[in-house]
């Protein structure tokens, strides 16, 4: 039903075009109106090898409202296989053909043989939002572009890893390379369809996997459970991004207990990395512990994704004490559970109170309500700058909407990206006296 | 066409004024075509994306302070409210001014398709009413709720006893025309509707419609030199000053394209003279629109003292720095509110325009008379390739790597980018007042010979860069998707 956006968080479904835009060698068809793709683009790294402005568009008018609009659907596919080079066509509806029954699954069906392949993804606007959006491509590529691997072609040690929904997610792409490197450390081979490292090969490689690696709270279960069903691809479901040592090793003990990674193995790597880690955070330690400006409180507002694993870190790493934490994803209800149980999994038996709220003005209004005991710590969207700054407290905008950061290919992920968020998060503190 | 404030339906610039998205040809044979009234435009079998009517709608409405947009329809409908957020903070900022303008969306899913939501919208309205105050509130549909049949005029009435501040309803179906443009005329006919009052006193202003008046300083001081004050719109607009537009001495604007349907509204309905001359981009565009303000509010003896006293101090510096454009070439590709102004600045200049793209194009405005940036270039005899393309960026790119020009001038988000891709260097004309007057027309005549003398970032990314156009695109005639355009050569 529809509810009050005030600070919106996500974006339609459509904006799954945002995630074939971050698998390289694939694009995005868009069966939509003109400025489908013009709205859901942000300035964040959108003008690539295929930027939304060259996205093959239907481009829809009030003719095709009303008589339909598969015939411009037949030619803009066609003739986007003549104009543009792509590997992968992926056909994405908007709202407009799904209301008017415009039936695109048989239009696409006839490009069947069209030598390259072309897979489709009801995609409307009003099905759902950014995250399920990506769901719905991952789907995609699953039913319409691969197939079980044959006996024989699996390859131990491969492992897909699926965390972040691109360019919703602001450090996707450091994140997904950080992921990578730290399944390397364990001597397996990660698999990552976005980014430099990914592409179509990436996505054809996926059904060789021994296990696919999910590290994140629900955004993607689904899909991986379609995999695992479809494919034979087991999952290792992590629920939250490891940030700062004491989630990243936790997650390196669990991946390697998964992969049968000789545990003495798995702690070398540990150990190496924390000595590493510690060495710095003594170095700064006390910079946390002298600051004069930033209250003991925190609040992180953002997706789960985010809000969860910021939360882990500023607890089990830098002894911060959560304020209330909210989730702005639109979590499915079958999912809110769970993902509230992980808020509750930190270390002393802290239990950080989670809401999930997608209405920012709300949220805004419970930041200024509470006592921090002192200036706050909140790492959010761009909404909750104003409130932030009005308590003369602390701020890193961390989630979507962004518009006070650039970030090209920076990570929060692991011991290196821990190390990120207290350089950004003492980068704003430091400009403080009292 | 005259303008009916009685429906808040605003016919689309298509059907209102004959506008075209597709025409390639020469600028002499898209002018003789429209002045004959053979002109029909082309519709293309592909596509790539370019823009909706609403952005330009509800981005000119959201500029105005302390009001709210009530966006209805799925969430990436409302998406861009995060950017007109800031854009609207950073703005006020900037003037020393506070705005608390609210761009909410309605998050319209599955189920409202099918069992409808205006009953939502009511609430969503009263709540967002509750919550900010705003002081003036307008409610747009979207593609789904369009064609859905909410019917946000109803919702509109029903709440209007409820609230104490002006409400407009604001149809931007994203379908309606292909000319975002449109979304501009939306916005003047929500505010001319609901907004503006009649006249109770004449003041000493002028309407100023313009983008992000980032010269308003200078403007504001050169207008108190002829006793006038100018009223900026709608960036950092009072819902105060737009009640009183019609009390101004006339309306004028940046761009056309943007300011067409206001001024004329006002003109029609309050009797507010609508300057309709060349834009004041370049040095005759500037002249002959100071000269035409001077006329209409009777201030031509204080207007040549000013433009004497200017010419002075620039004309000299900038017919020194044309010794160094001259013999350039140029593709520009901007909105029709632009590329016929920019060609006469860049002959002004000395640089030769070798092909023009408009995003489309007005075969007349509201008034019937052909856009006076046209006429202008016609009476001198100017001719070029021309063509009219809503931001197709492929054949943009198969012009530029027929062309090989200089320099690529482009006003769009996301369009300089692919010119840099190709190797040519792109000056991105985004800001409204980048060639305004004999200052900004020396600036942007620098601006090119910084874009042309150090082409290191533009040749370091094409050397890096692989295109994404396959070569037998670019073997093509630039208008090979153009359907009736074809049909219309074979017959004649």
């Amino acid at each position: 039903m529809a509810k009050i956006l005030d600070g919106q968080r996500y974006k339609c479904s459509l904006a799954a075009m945002q995630s074939v835009q971050a698998i390289p060698g694939a694009i995005p068809v868009l069966h939509s109106g003109p400025g489908c793709a013009a709205k859901l683009s942000d300035t964040i790294g959108s003008s690539g090898h295929y930027s939304p402005n060259i996205f093959p568009c239907t481009s829809l008018n009030e003719k095709d409202v009303v008589f339909g609009g598969t015939r411009k659907l037949r030619t803009t596919i066609e003739n986007a296989m003549k104009v543009l080079d792509a590997d992968l066509y992926i056909v994405l509806t908007g709202c407009i053909p799904e209301i008017v029954g415009d039936d695109s699954v048989s239009v696409v069906d006839e490009f069947r043989e069209a030598g390259k392949p072309v897979i489709l993804a009801e995609t409307a606007g009003f099905r759902g939002n950014s995250y399920t959006g990506y769901e719905q491509v991952l789907d995609a590529i699953t039913d319409q572009y691969l197939e079980p691997a044959p006996e024989g072609e699996r390859e131990k040690g491969l492992v897909n890893i699926f965390a972040d929904v691109p360019y919703q997610d602001l450090f996707w792409l450091g994140n997904y390379e950080q992921l990578a490197k730290l399944v390397s450390l364990l001597g397996l081979t990660p698999n990552v369809i976005f980014g430099y490292e990914g592409g179509t090969d990436r996505v054809r490689d996926i059904p060789k996997a021994e296990f696919n690696l999910l590290v994140s709270p629900w955004v993607g279960i689904e899909p991986m459970e379609r995999m695992e069903k479809r494919l034979g691809i087991p999952f290792l479901h992590w629920p939250n991004l490891p940030v700062g040592a004491f989630e990243t090793s936790k997650f390196l003990r669990a991946l390697g207990e998964y992969a049968g990674v000789p545990s003495d193995k798995v702690e070398s790597v540990i150990a190496d990395q924390e000595g590493y880690y510690y060495y710095l955070i003594e170095r700064y330690a006390d910079l946390f512990l002298e600051t004069r400006v930033m209250a003991k409180q925190f609040t992180v507002s953002a997706d789960a994704q985010y809000s969860l694993a910021l939360t882990k870190f500023l607890v089990n790493d830098l002894s911060l004490n959560p304020a209330t934490q909210f989730v702005v994803d639109d979590t499915p209800k079958k999912y809110r559970e769970s993902v509230a149980a992980e808020f509750s999994n930190l270390n002393h038996g802290i239990k950080a109170p989670v809401e999930f709220e997608t209405d920012s003005w709300k949220i805004s209004q419970a930041i200024r309500a509470h006592d921090y005991h002192g200036y706050p710590l909140v790492l959010g969207s761009y909404w909750e700058k104003e409130v932030t700054e009005e308590m003369y407290g602390h701020y890193l905008n961390i989630s979507w909407p962004v518009q006070d950061k650039v970030v090209m290919d920076e990570s929060y992920v692991g011991y290196q990206g821990g190390i990120k968020v207290i350089e950004d998060i003492y980068s704003v503190a430091v400009q403080r006296w009292n | 066409m005259s303008i009916d404030l009685n429906s808040s339906n605003v016919a689309t610039r298509e059907n209102r004024i004959g506008s075209i998205t597709g025409y390639f040809g020469s600028l002499q044979d898209l002018s003789e075509q429209s002045e004959c009234g053979t002109l029909r435009g082309c519709s293309r079998c592909f596509s790539q994306s370019s823009s909706c009517l609403s952005m330009c709608a509800l981005g000119q409405l959201a500029n105005i302070r302390d009001v709210a947009i009530i966006h209805h329809g799925p969430s990436g409908c409302s998406a861009v409210s995060a950017m007109v957020y800031w854009q609207d903070k950073v703005m006020a900022k900037k003037r020393g001014v506070t705005t608390n303008t609210v761009y909410v969306g309605t998050d319209v899913n599955e189920r409202d398709t099918i069992f409808g939501s205006a009953e939502q919208l009511r609430k969503i309205i009263l709540e967002t009413y509750e919550r900010h105050h705003p002081k003036a509130i307008f409610v747009a549909s979207s593609c789904t709720t369009g064609i859905t049949g909410e019917d946000i005029d109803a919702v509109v009435e029903e709440v209007r006893p409820e609230i104490d501040v002006p409400i407009a309803a604001v149809h931007c179906e994203g379908f309606k025309s292909r000319i975002w443009a449109t979304g501009f005329d939306i916005s003047d006919h929500a505010v001319l509707s609901e907004i503006v009052e009649p006249p109770k006193q004449k003041r000493n202003t002028i309407n100023f419609k313009n983008f992000y008046e980032s010269a308003r300083p200078e403007i504001v001081e050169m207008f108190h030199e002829f006793d006038l004050d100018p009223v900026f719109l709608y960036c950092n607009s009072s819902v105060e000053e737009l009640r009183h537009l019609s009390e101004a001495q006339a309306t004028t604007c940046i761009c056309g394209t943007l300011g067409n349907y206001l001024g004329n509204g006002l003109e029609e309905k309050y009797g507010v003279p609508y300057i309709r001359t060349v834009n004041p981009l370049g040095i005759t565009g500037f002249e002959t629109w100071l000269r035409e303000i001077g006329r209409v509010t009777n201030r031509s003896d204080k207007i040549e003292a000013y433009i004497a006293r200017e010419r002075k101090k620039y004309i000299p510096q900038i017919e020194e720095i044309k010794k160094e454009l001259k013999g350039l070439r140029a593709v520009i590709g901007m909105g029709p509110g632009y590329t016929f102004e920019v060609s006469r600045v860049l002959d002004e200049l000395g640089i030769q325009v070798v092909w023009a793209l408009a995003w489309h194009y007005d075969k007349k405005y509201e008034n019937g008379d052909v856009p006076p940036s046209m006429k202008y270039l016609l009476d001198k005899g100017i001719d070029y390739g021309a063509s009219v393309s809503d931001q197709q960026n492929y054949e943009v790119m198969n012009i530029l790597h027929r062309y090989q020009p200089d320099l690529y001038l482009s006003r769009h988000p996301g369009s300089t980018v692919w010119a840099i891709k190709n190797g040519t260097p792109a000056v991105y004309v985004a800001d409204e007042y980048m060639i305004f007057g004999y200052k900004h027309t020396l600036e942007f005549a620098n601006a090119v010979l910084d874009a042309i003398h150090n082409r290191s970032f533009e040749e370091n990314l094409a050397a890096h860069v692989k295109l994404p156009y396959t070569d037998w695109w670019y073997q093509q005639n630039i208008d090979y998707f153009m359907q009736q355009g074809k049909e219309k050569k074979k017959n004649g």
